[in-house]
């Protein structure tokens, strides 16, 4: 898609995550409790993604939009965008793990439940995240409104999320995760099903 | 009689269910005691509050069906007749709450969790639909945002709450669930009219708000 021509995007997300991540080390000097960590991350991660994927929707003017219009089927786009900010924030979230480990610490013990998290959490937030700015981009005063509305519908992927990285931080058996790992996948099959389906019909003007 | 029926079933259902919820006979049981006839309001409300928020769901879909302005009005009048029951069910949970559970709101609890991000979730709904001057543009989008909204507060309603260990509900994380020993034939005499009445009870309220909504609507398009 056109968007990896805009290295812009790729690098303010970067340089944001790395000072949040600076923030967090110099208020955390002292060391972090795991729970803390893993909502540290997660928040980070979140609203980098929120900046990540607003940017695929408002940098759009109103006649780049109608040139997309005729070009593209509705579903191909947005499955491009959709597959497009999964790999931003894969991308970010792996670039925060670094920062993360290098100025703070990487206490999780069970790193390939922590990297399956990674995955499925980031490709659900990107499912929505890309509905939602589709959403907020038409009500004109945007950027606010668009974590308004993510916000609440990202919760129940948070929360999964936060939990199995606890579990993942801890370092407990794969058996306490599985009912969570499957929950975050129906999550993510479902939140990606509905803006497959729901996006033609903003699509629009 | 024909188109009214409906309404004084549900009057005679709530009024029965008030009169018996405080009257008749309830099983004693540790901890629960008198506060058992909570039940008789609290889940019932919720009950309706769900129902309203599916009518609300159905209408959305059939509006980007058909883009029907009718549709839009049930929709978004259903979204707040739904808003308007979960608040009296915060409140008699959170009372029945601070007597068996110690404190109003306890956090760890999974469905608490869910509930309040549902009323986020609605509140922002509201505030979108408040945003978007085109009534066109309005109802489309708001449409696509409810669909999209209810299913994550179904799945975080529904399915989280039962991953989740730690909820005080009754039904969830290992708890038992009310109908299997504390709910006498007697209680359940009180409980599904109660369900009934307030289920009722909310269809009515959708179809006067819907009512005045056409109306309201009509009357600006004569003005213009």
């Amino acid at each position: 898609m056109l968007e990896f021509r805009q290295k812009t995007t790729l690098a303010s997300i970067l340089l944001y995550v790395l000072s949040i991540v600076f923030i967090g080390f110099l208020s955390f000097k002292s060391g972090i409790r795991p729970d803390i960590w893993a909502a540290l991350f997660w928040i980070i991660i979140f609203f980098a993604g929120i900046n990540a994927a607003s940017k695929s929707f408002f940098t759009e003017t109103k006649h780049k939009a109608i040139y997309n219009y005729t070009l593209y089927d509705p579903s191909d786009f947005v499955i491009s965008k959709i597959i497009y900010n999964t790999l931003l924030i894969w991308v970010v979230s792996f670039c925060g793990v670094l920062c993360f480990g290098w100025m703070i610490n990487f206490p999780v013990q069970n790193t390939l439940l922590f990297t399956l998290t990674l995955i499925l959490g980031g490709s659900s937030l990107a499912g929505s995240l890309t509905l939602m700015s589709c959403i907020a981009s038409k009500t004109g005063n945007s950027y606010s409104v668009m974590s308004l509305l993510s916000m609440p519908v990202c919760i129940p992927v948070m929360l999964l999320a936060l939990r199995l990285t606890r579990n993942a931080i801890d370092g407990l058996d794969w058996s306490i995760s599985y009912n969570y790992l499957g929950g975050l996948l129906i999550i993510d099959l479902i939140i990606i099903s509905l803006s497959f389906f729901l996006f033609r019909y903003l699509w629009k003007e | 009689m024909k188109h009214w029926w409906w309404k004084i079933l549900g009057i005679l259902f709530v009024l029965y269910s008030i009169i018996m919820g405080f009257l008749g006979t309830v099983p004693r049981l540790d901890i629960l005691n008198e506060t058992i006839r909570n039940l008789y309001f609290h889940v019932p409300l919720w009950f309706a509050m769900l129902v309203q928020m599916g009518i609300s769901w159905v209408f959305a879909l059939m509006y980007l069906n058909k883009y029907n302005t009718k549709y839009d009005i049930m929709s978004s009048r259903a979204a707040i007749v739904g808003g308007m029951f979960a608040l009296p069910g915060i409140i008699t949970g959170s009372v029945w709450a601070t007597y068996t559970w110690g404190k109003p709101w306890v956090a760890d609890d999974p469905k608490l969790q869910g509930v309040m991000a549902s009323m986020i979730v609605y509140c922002v709904y509201y505030l979108l639909r408040a945003l978007i001057p085109d009534p066109q543009k309005k109802a489309r989008i708001s449409a696509v945002y409810n669909i999209f909204a209810f299913v994550m507060t179904f799945v975080f309603i529904m399915i989280y709450p039962r991953l989740a260990p730690n909820s005080l509900h009754p039904g969830n994380g290992g708890n038992p669930a009310f109908g299997k020993y504390d709910m006498d034939n007697n209680m359940r005499l009180v409980f599904w009219p109660a369900c009934m009445g307030w289920i009722i009870m909310s269809c009515w309220l959708l179809n006067v708000l819907s009512r005045l909504k056409k109306l309201s609507q009509r009357d600006d398009d004569v003005r213009i």
